[in-house]
């Protein structure tokens, strides 16, 4: 069974609702979280994002100023930032397929609707810290690979183009907790 | 610090590139052992929500209030803050509701949200229909305590429900695509 030792992790929690952040909070650090940081609309977390450099941010969508849809495709800027391959959870009200898309497009990591459970909240957290997915980069999108599964039955037409594949770089993983603090 | 990029691996092919960024979240996963299964982290956060329950209920009540102050400001002036804001207390509500305990109040808070959504021209949007949304979300929630609140707000919210879909077909009879997800279930299981 994978655990997690969230004491290593550093969120960033962003929602204009004094209330849910506190229920958030509250969470994280039941999980076992020491370091929750919290911003209250677009462009505070953006600052926040960018002077605490979390692990993993957790970000409303309907929020003032600009919305955590824009503030994901700010984030999303290979080179812009820190650290553009961020995990991003996007935790909102918002249900209906085409948000859904939306966020996924924007390069969401992983999408949770309102009502927040507990359980819900933690799988999303491991699977974001235990099964990343590589990186897509094309003209117009930058974010995870939205191709969560190899379909072998997949009888459509291949929008990826491509030939032989050029390996760049490889360079073996660095253990957050090898790293120095 | 390094950019993260410079301990990614990247794979360029024609049109795209697949970059796997180094796991730095990795040490944060460990494999539990069989015995240590008693401690349960989900548990624990629930038993945390559980110790701040005793907020939620002062906490619903301020959001049922700022609802109210957002109805009244619009009605005061019908401009797009004024909109957005009960756009955004609705939402609010919607998404918390059942967390504070009062699950039967969001599905009222989440029709007007589809009111104020999907009414291309906000301004035609009937001020009693907007009237009767916020008046429902609080009457729920003031009568929450009666054993048969959650028939009454089914009941009621319904009913908006029907009225509301009514007067969005009509305002979106010529935009086939909205006319699509109006009548589109959530993919969120209820």
């Amino acid at each position: 069974m994978v655990r997690i030792d969230f004491n290593r992790l550093r969120f960033l929690v962003i929602d204009d609702n004094a209330h849910m952040r506190r229920i958030l909070r509250t969470l994280l650090h039941g999980f076992g979280a020491r370091e929750v940081y919290e911003a209250e609309d677009g462009a505070a977390g953006l600052e926040a994002f960018t002077h605490y450099i979390p692990d993993i941010v957790i970000t409303d969508w309907a929020m003032p100023i600009f919305d955590g849809l824009e503030l994901m495709q700010m984030i999303r800027q290979p080179g812009a930032n820190a650290n553009p391959y961020v995990a991003i959870i996007m935790l909102t009200g918002h249900s209906e397929k085409k948000r859904v898309t939306a966020a996924r497009d924007a390069g969401v990591t992983e999408f949770l609707a309102k009502p927040i459970s507990a359980k819900g909240l933690y799988q999303r957290i491991i699977n974001v810290v235990a099964n990343p997915r590589p990186f897509i980069k094309t003209k117009t999108y930058f974010g995870p690979d939205r191709r969560r599964n190899v379909n072998s039955n997949y009888i459509g037409p291949e929008r990826r183009k491509g030939g032989k594949a050029d390996v760049i770089r490889q360079t073996p993983l660095l253990e957050k907790a090898r790293a120095p603090v | 610090m390094p950019h993260s990029k410079d301990t990614a691996a990247i794979v360029t092919y024609g049109d795209h590139e697949i970059i796997t960024p180094e796991n730095k979240l990795r040490g944060a996963v460990s494999k539990q052992a069989s015995d240590q299964g008693n401690d349960d982290p989900v548990a624990r956060a629930e038993k945390a929500l559980a110790e701040l329950s005793p907020e939620f209920a002062s906490w619903m009540d301020s959001e049922c209030d700022r609802l109210d102050r957002a109805r009244h400001d619009l009605r005061e002036g019908f401009t797009k803050p004024n909109k957005d804001a009960l756009f955004h207390a609705a939402h609010d509500i919607k998404g918390e509701a059942a967390t504070f305990g009062y699950p039967a109040i969001a599905s009222a808070a989440d029709s007007l949200c589809r009111l104020i959504d999907h009414t291309p021209e906000a301004t035609r949007i009937p001020p009693q229909l907007i009237d009767q949304h916020v008046d429902a979300v609080r009457a729920i929630y003031r009568e929450y305590a009666r054993s048969d609140a959650k028939r009454l707000a089914k009941d009621l919210t319904k009913r908006l429900r029907e009225v509301t879909d009514e007067f969005l077909i009509s305002q979106n009879r010529d935009r086939p695509d909205v006319l699509a997800q109006l009548k589109a279930p959530s993919i969120v299981p209820e």
